[in-house]
């Protein structure tokens, strides 16, 4: 699209939202924000996940991404040890005791992914002040404009999973985090990190689906024979496997964490263990924005405080001119001394 | 209506070139020569900022805390024009001063934190309008106010040119630009709060609430008055003027008016919430937490009686400790009761300090070049630069 069309569409859809939120003032109260019925997601099962972080060299090399050289020895190998603004995707060891045993608690091992969770109702999109950040109405991937963005970091301060960065070493630093391969998408694509895991623990798929498949796992009985599904569900674009269930913990991460998300997790280990702190249902940017709607919408309110501000004024300032008036005479004559 | 006849104000005058003006310049060059580092290099290569505190003191000390030190316009704007309070017309304009310089440059201190900087136009076009964002709305009224001072202010300057009757024409809209001087800075400071809002658990229970709003609002209120207080005796001890004992004193009982409202909801707010109990527990929030609130109770012992508030000395200093317990707040709500998750810590560096000085070095200077110059301080009868010896003193 050319630039100046651009600006007119950008134009236009925002003066419609100020003007819609300015002129709906009955819309204060909201809730957490419904999912986009078409939302696209990843289902990351803990349990599945070997560590062999495919999915992190993939990433990189789908979104052209530098090293981030996070070897202290020599600059050879590429580990970064969390996402950053050039890391969009990492895989996490958590390890307990002697760590022998794959996800076990005690003496245990296990791999949780690191990456945007794509919010139903982002924290980041609520907080951007420009647009830079928002949320697709369709698909629901949480995406950056880096041409709108003015680098304010409201979003990286802002996020609950701590998931947007931004590139401090760059005098044009932009922001960086996962995009759900959106690029690919148009492409006939999907997500690269879901693509090329070897076991189906990283699973591309519609929201819904990935949902039921994930209740379907965790109402598994422990050492049950079941089939193990990989890339991309809708499809089924590669052959699945089989083998036994483990035996999960009965939480589903990402499907009421605020007002949930579109990865969900599952794990063999509790959540809280490997980095995923208790998060409430209600979602920030819903109490954010009905707090602000409540005192801004429709410019009631802050109308109605400068209307009665300025008659007060008025009667009040008349007064004023006329002691200036007479202070500056005084001034003039240059004698008098005021208390 | 009461009658109040005041002394015109009048430029100090005297010489620009003093040991605080050359210390004030320094520190601006220093500044300027870190920040033409962190144009070329980025934010990384002067600060301490990282992905775990993507606000450091730029943000929170720069722009929040400086615009509520800037404070001072408005709250005085309030009680002379809206609760009638004449008398304290003489304090209007070096206050309107103060507020004007604190908050364009609170706007410009914005500019040196974006790392997109050059987009920083995108906030106040349409194209790019986020109306659920609050610092969207932030943004936008602090803006508008900026606008709005200059015109409350510009009387000075068309006296100062003998344009009068463009000084004419203004007043007779002033009551409208006095007003909308009122509102924005209470949506804005209001809103400066609101921004954590949207941080959920990750602000410390002590400051995370829904009334953020109205204690940021409350407490830039009373700093206003406390800024007013510390600001009028800095400049008479400089220019070794009279102390308006007799503005002061009962602009302090105000000042602590307000201060109780603020103690009474922020108190009032943490008991609801049953979130006073994290003040008993042994923590940096919680140790920061009582700093906090010492320096805000500090103005009821020190300024308590008639007697206490006619002393200068007490006046000073109670109304410094209220402007350091309204930093307190603003630090501990945005930076030690923010936490992201385990491994991440911040504390600025030398050259984001520089910075930081430099930008309220630029306040100093630009108030002493002012008021030195242009009609801002109310005329006093025997001029106190008449010397070079009382000139030197002056500026010590």
């Amino acid at each position: 699209m050319n630039p100046r069309r651009e600006f007119l569409r950008r134009a236009l859809a925002g003066g419609a939202a100020v003007a819609g939120t300015a002129a709906c003032p009955s819309a204060h109260a909201r809730g957490n924000a419904e999912i986009p019925p078409e939302a696209i997601g990843l289902l990351f099962d803990s349990t599945l996940c070997i560590g062999c972080k495919a999915c992190v060299a993939a990433c990189k090399a789908a979104n052209d991404l530098p090293l981030d050289d996070n070897s202290p020895a020599d600059a050879l190998w590429d580990m970064p040890l969390d996402t950053t603004a050039r890391t969009f995707n990492v895989i996490k060891a958590w390890q307990s005791g002697a760590g022998t045993q794959r996800n076990q608690q005690t003496d245990g091992y296990a791999f949780m992914k690191s990456s945007c969770l794509h919010c139903i109702d982002p924290s980041c999109v609520s907080a951007c002040p420009v647009s830079a950040m928002t949320k697709d109405p369709r698909t629901g991937i949480v995406q950056y404009d880096a041409d709108a963005c003015i680098g304010c970091r409201y979003c990286v301060a802002a996020c609950p999973f701590g998931i947007p960065k931004y590139d401090y070493d760059s005098p044009t630093g932009k922001i960086g985090k996962c995009e759900l391969c959106r690029h690919r998408l148009s492409e006939g694509k999907y997500a690269a990190c879901a693509e090329v895991c070897p076991t189906g623990a990283t699973l591309f798929g519609k929201v819904s689906a990935l949902k039921a498949e994930a209740h379907r796992r965790l109402a598994l009985q422990e050492g049950a024979p079941t089939t193990w599904p990989r890339g991309n569900l809708d499809t089924a674009d590669q052959p699945a496997w089989q083998g036994p269930a483990p035996r999960y913990v009965q939480h589903v991460y990402g499907e009421k964490e605020v007002g949930g998300t579109q990865m969900l997790k599952l794990a063999a280990v509790p959540f809280a263990q490997l980095g995923h702190k208790p998060l409430p249902e209600r979602s920030f940017s819903s109490q954010s924005e009905t707090l602000q709607h409540t005192l801004y919408g429709g410019l009631v309110l802050p109308l109605a405080v400068l209307g009665v501000m300025s008659w007060v004024a008025k009667r009040n300032v008349k007064h004023d001119d006329e002691t200036d008036a007479r202070g500056a005479q005084d001034a003039h004559a240059g004698e008098k001394r005021h208390d | 209506m009461t009658e109040h006849t005041h002394a015109a104000p009048a430029p100090v005058g005297g010489r620009l070139l003093t040991p605080v003006t050359f210390t004030c310049g320094m520190l601006i060059l220093a500044a300027l020569a870190i920040l033409a580092v962190r144009f070329v290099s980025g934010l990384g290569a002067v600060t301490h900022l990282n992905d775990g505190y993507p606000w450091g003191i730029w943000v929170v000390a720069d722009v929040v805390i400086g615009s509520a030190f800037a404070c001072g316009g408005f709250s005085i704007a309030m009680l002379v024009y809206i609760f009638n309070k004449g008398e304290y017309h003489p304090l209007v304009r070096p206050a309107l001063l103060a507020s004007l310089f604190g908050y364009t440059l609170a706007g410009v201190g914005v500019i040196f934190d974006l790392g997109r900087w050059w987009n920083f136009w995108h906030i106040l076009s349409p194209a790019y309008a986020s109306p659920n964002s609050v610092m969207f709305e932030v943004a936008l009224c602090i803006s508008l106010y900026i606008v709005v001072m200059w015109i409350e202010f510009s009387p000075t300057f068309m006296e100062k040119w003998g344009m009068k009757d463009a000084r004419r024409k203004l007043n007779k809209v002033m009551f409208f630009f006095i007003a909308l001087g009122t509102v924005l800075p209470m949506m804005h400071q209001s809103s400066l709060g609101s921004l954590l809002i949207v941080f959920g658990t990750q602000i410390h229970p002590l400051w995370q609430t829904m009334l953020l709003p109205l204690i940021f609002l409350l407490s830039a209120i009373t700093i206003g008055y406390a800024v007013v207080l510390f600001e009028s005796c800095l400049a008479a001890a400089g220019y070794r003027r009279s102390i308006e004992m007799h503005l002061l004193t009962p602009l302090a009982k105000i000042m602590l008016g307000v201060l109780a409202v603020f103690m009474l909801v922020r108190f009032g707010d943490l008991l609801w919430r049953g979130a006073l109990g994290h003040a008993f527990t042994p923590s940096l929030q919680a140790f920061m937490f009582w700093l906090e609130t010492a320096c805000f109770l500090s103005p009821f012992v020190l300024l308590r009686g008639e007697r206490q508030r006619r002393n200068p000395a007490r006046l000073f200093v109670g109304g410094a400790l209220l402007m350091l317990g309204g930093v307190l707040l603003r630090i501990n709500a945005f930076l030690v009761g923010y936490d992201t998750g385990t491994g991440w810590s911040y504390f600025p560096s030398v050259p984001e300090l520089l910075v930081t000085f430099g930008m309220f070095a630029i306040e100093v200077l630009g108030y002493i070049v002012i008021t030195r110059r242009f009609p801002v301080l109310p005329r006093e009868d025997a001029p106190p630069t008449a010397t070079p010896a009382a000139l030197r003193a002056a500026t010590r």
